[in-house]
């Protein structure tokens, strides 16, 4: 039978094809594989589904085991967050135009390139900075490079990074950035805040995340980006974009970088597959030239009134020069970049706005909520969207939570839980959690 | 009746021998154009407690200028712009060399949304269904690489470029051979092979093609020594040339004391004809989003895979999955690199490349590489034989050909950049070759085994045409496109720091204010 995704293993078009090449067999096509190095047999793997409909049982069956957060109550978040995805995201990012295109140029892609160039200028607007790349691969990513960067302009190889971020996004730090750059971790205090001290000229940036790793917003960002520049290094922001509909943008109190992650704004949790990363500046030719993603800009066409778009300061690149440019660039996360465009254009000023003050108040109200059973860590500081309890066993926690259909948050430790709370949990949603943890304790 | 009188004859006659292609051009305005004050897309629900007043430290002063629109007018602008861009669904997509653009069975984008709402820490017990995917996608790639583990954690396949090289730092270390700093690639190796080395710290060595267009050997001799931590190569090249002497290359590296890592990037028309532990690699990697058919998407998310030895398993980032007593588990490697990406890989991507395998099997995959290199060898027949194309070397072929339009070009002053752009205009595109042009005037075709004979056909005659138009009328073929979304795009601002627009606010400050 000819696979229904192979036409040409038709074996009267295969003939006819070797036929006109003037080729015996395929064999002919492999003759610079030497024979010791020719696998002798069959690749060892499980019979196919060649039928469409046994595949999709055969796959059901496999995903049919899991219980989504859709099946149950959760307060899961830590850098995956399940925010509202509005149905129009969805349609725009599975269009086949979109999911099945690459690299195509400027003129039969051009409606990627002004979806990408859409994306970033909304990007730029919420940052309120001229300069965002077409998505890296994901917030970690944007934070290594974000700090890579920084290195390179200031020449300096040391960096101050805030201690109140994920140990994950922490481990990726220090991998990537191992070579060349020390890093310091700044702790945090009691009020949840990032604590810096004993910076010196020999820093190439600070990095600060807001909300932090324990949903804590940070208040000192002027003072700190002050602290910097008076060293001669930048301040370097993590922040997630769906906060910034009411938080300041970090430019508007002197970061120099911003970075994070687009997961928040339209995109699926996706199992951990949702993620995008950004990276914004002024638009500062110094700092430009370090970027070593992508990025798209307006051009003109031979026709009046018509937008043509291409790749600005193309030169930074690897793709141009190799291990000469900066970094790498390569496929990451550019649908993924055009679905967060249709977010924000879906959101607009107010949307923004509204999802950041529901999201602020339903986060306290979680927290007075549970306070009455549990200890709330950092009650004093301002919140969005994530918290910590501490709680005699987290482990014992979250299981009889989840006996009860809720998952109940992210294990810290063995006595701290990050509870996530998004304009999707309702006020009953929060109530019966705060209900079930009193029960179990 | 039909009073209106006849101005066309049944039957319809015959299709021309070249498509009347012309792509949707809409004139869509930016999307911050068709702003109107108070519009929007999408109600927010109000907060239903007590609001949080926020200190003027950590406020946002004005409301960022976010396009207003209604729902309708964002899903329009979005699907016109859609339609003015090129899948693999639309066009015969066989010139993406390097890039492997297959279809992209669209019942596995099913299975993909249906891990839309899983939670990467979710308690294992209750995503063993998908823990079970990523076990048995691990266990189907060992046995496609005769590699012992595989880690499914990367992004793409320059990162799963970079986490190997994370790997091989990390063993170096451990064995107390820290000082081995150099990398040694080839030029017709991803550049991401050299970026990603010299980025995590090394010296990077470039071995150039020999007069027979593979890399030079007695380069790599002179190169391999007690400072060398790797070799990172692709094979078949990025010119379809298998190196047949890649044993040789391997063992040279593994008598320095360095590893030998396999960019599978190409590894379309070898699956199940060679494997890379087979010829002594400790380290390779796939692009899930090539070879095993998930979609570009505009440039990801794709997905990679690290596969190592059982030296190097240590080493893998993690978590990984294990298996044990009926159970899928996370598990951390004793001597990660720690992460190379959050959570545990680009999911509904890890889910699509396992259904495409499981839809076609051993046997379904070995046809999948050999009809590749029929393909690609019959297209090869097809483009040799238009006048002013050519294929360096004149070697056999795998599953791509990088070729050169140099005799066209010296006759005509017709660009190879202008070529593609004009044969868009037929509905199809090419891409030459990444940079420096080492082979003249290139374009890459990487037919895959998704494209009938009729398809190669036509995307022969259009090269043909456009070929026979740069001879004939130069200027018009430079001039070009003529039938896509936009025209001819002076791209000279783009370079200019006074006048470039990497946003629309830089635009409107630059340029409208």
């Amino acid at each position: 039978m000819t696979h229904p995704y192979i036409p040409n293993a038709e074996p009267g078009v295969r003939a006819e094809m070797l036929a006109a090449i003037g080729a015996a067999s395929v064999e002919e096509f492999y003759a610079d594989i030497p024979a010791g190095l020719r696998l002798d047999r069959p690749l060892d793997l499980p019979a196919p589904f060649v039928a469409e409909q046994d595949l999709v049982r055969h796959m059901e069956g496999l995903l049919g085991r899991d219980t989504g957060t859709d099946r149950a109550l959760s307060f899961l978040g830590h850098g995956c967050y399940p925010h509202y995805v509005p149905a129009v995201c969805d349609e725009v990012n599975s269009r086949s135009e979109f999911l099945t295109a690459y690299a195509g140029e400027p003129y039969e892609d051009h409606g990627r390139f002004q979806a990408l160039f859409e994306y970033v200028s909304m990007m730029g607007e919420l940052l309120d900075m001229d300069v965002v790349n077409v998505p890296t691969y994901d917030g970690f990513q944007a934070a290594g490079t974000a700090l890579r960067m920084a290195c390179r302009h200031t020449g300096r190889s040391r960096v101050l990074v805030s201690a109140a971020i994920s140990a994950d996004k922490l481990s990726k730090l220090r991998d990537y950035l191992a070579p060349d750059i020390e890093l310091t971790l700044a702790p945090v205090g009691a009020d949840g805040e990032v604590v810096v001290r004993g910076l010196d000229d020999s820093y190439a940036a600070i990095y600060l995340e807001t909300p932090n790793v324990y949903g804590v917003v940070e208040t000192r960002g002027r003072e700190l980006a002050g602290l910097a520049h008076a060293h001669g290094a930048l301040l370097v922001v993590g922040a997630d974009p769906i906060s910034l509909g009411v938080l300041a943008p970090p430019a508007s109190y002197g970061a120099d970088i911003a970075c994070g992650d687009i997961q928040s704004l339209g995109i699926h949790q996706n199992y951990g597959g949702g993620h995008a990363g950004y990276i914004a500046t002024h638009d500062h030719e110094p700092l430009v030239a370090e970027f070593p993603s992508r990025l798209f800009g307006i051009a003109p066409t031979k026709v009046s009134g018509e937008y043509g778009f291409g790749d600005v300061f193309y030169d930074r690149t690897s793709f141009a020069h190799r291990e000469d440019g900066k970094e790498w660039v390569g496929t990451a996360a550019a649908l993924w970049g055009i679905t967060a465009g249709v977010y924000l254009a879906l959101m607009g000023p107010q949307g923004m706005r509204e999802v950041g003050e529901t999201i602020l108040a339903r986060t306290r109200y979680a927290m007075d909520a549970l306070a009455g059973s549990v200890t709330v860590l950092h009650p004093g500081a301002i919140h969005f969207r994530e918290f910590a309890i501490e709680v005699p066993s987290s482990e014992a926690l979250l299981g009889a939570l989840r006996e009860r259909g809720i998952y109940g948050g992210v294990p810290l430790d063995g006595h701290t839980v990050l509870v996530c709370v998004t304009e999707r949990h309702s006020i009953a949603d929060i109530d019966r959690l705060a209900a079930a943890v009193q029960e179990t304790l | 009746m039909n009073t209106a009188e006849s101005f066309a004859k049944l039957p319809v006659a015959p299709k021309p021998p070249l498509r009347r292609f012309h792509q949707a051009r809409w004139d869509e305005p930016i999307i911050f154009e068709l702003s109107a004050p108070g519009r929007r897309g999408v109600a927010v629900p109000g907060p239903g407690a007590a609001p949080v007043e926020l200190p003027a430290s950590v406020r946002r002063a004005e409301p960022p200028k976010l396009p207003e629109m209604a729902q309708l007018h964002v899903l329009r602008h979005y699907l016109r712009l859609s339609q003015e861009n090129l899948g693999v669904d639309l066009n015969i997509d066989v010139g993406q060399g390097t890039c492997t653009m297959k279809y992209s069975p669209k019942v596995n984008d099913r299975f993909a949304g249906a891990v839309a709402e899983l939670h990467p820490l979710q308690h294992e017990d209750t995503v063993q269904g998908v823990l079970e995917i990523y076990w048995r996608l691990e266990r189907m790639l060992a046995e496609i690489s005769g590699m012992a583990r595989v880690s499914l954690q990367p992004g793409s396949g320059s990162a799963a470029i970079y986490a190997n090289i994370a790997m091989i730092r990390a063993y170096h270390a451990a064995r107390g051979e820290g000082h081995r700093d150099q990398v040694i690639t080839t030029m017709f190796s991803h550049p991401s092979n050299a970026a990603c080395a010299k980025t995590a710290g090394y010296e990077v060595i470039t071995l150039m093609p020999d007069a027979e267009g593979l890399p030079d050997i007695e380069a790599l001799r002179a190169a391999a020594g007690p400072r060398t931590a790797a070799l990172m190569i692709t094979n078949p090249e990025d010119t379809g040339i298998f190196n047949p002497r890649i044993q040789e290359f391997v063992d040279l590296v593994h008598e320095a004391g360095g590893l030998a890592c396999y960019d599978q990037a190409n590894a379309n028309g070898i699956l199940g004809i060679t494997r890379a532990r087979d010829a002594g690699f400790d380290l390779c990697h796939f692009n899930l989003h090539k070879t095993f058919s998930t979609p570009h998407a505009c440039g990801g998310p794709a997905a990679g895979a690290c596969g190592v030895s059982e030296e190097l398993a240590p080493f893998l980032p993690g978590p990984v999955v294990g298996f044990d007593d009926g159970t899928y588990r996370l598990e951390t490697p004793a001597a990660s690199i720690g992460k190379v990406r959050p959570f545990l890989g680009v999911t509904p991507n890890i889910v699509r490349a396992y259904a495409w395998i499981m839809a076609l099997g051993g046997e379904g995959l070995r046809q999948v590489a050999e009809t590749a290199v029929l393909n690609n060898n019959y297209l090869m027949h097809r483009i040799l034989a238009i006048p002013g194309a050519s294929a360096p070397w004149g070697r056999r072929r795998v599953e791509q050909v990088r070729y050169s339009w140099q005799e066209l070009t010296e006759e005509t002053g017709v660009h190879s950049e202008e070529i593609g752009v004009r044969a868009a205009d037929f509905g199809v595109h090419y891409w030459t070759s990444h940079h420096p042009y080492v082979v003249p005037e290139p374009f890459t075709l990487e037919p895959t085994e998704s494209y009938s004979k009729e398809d190669l056909d036509e995307y022969a005659d259009i090269l043909a045409h456009v070929a026979s138009e740069a001879r004939s009328d130069p200027a018009f073929v430079k001039e070009a496109p003529y039938n896509q979304s936009v025209h001819k795009i002076d791209m000279t601002s783009l370079d200019d720091p006074g006048e470039w627009a990497p946003t629309w606010r830089a635009y409107v400050r630059k340029h409208l204010s």
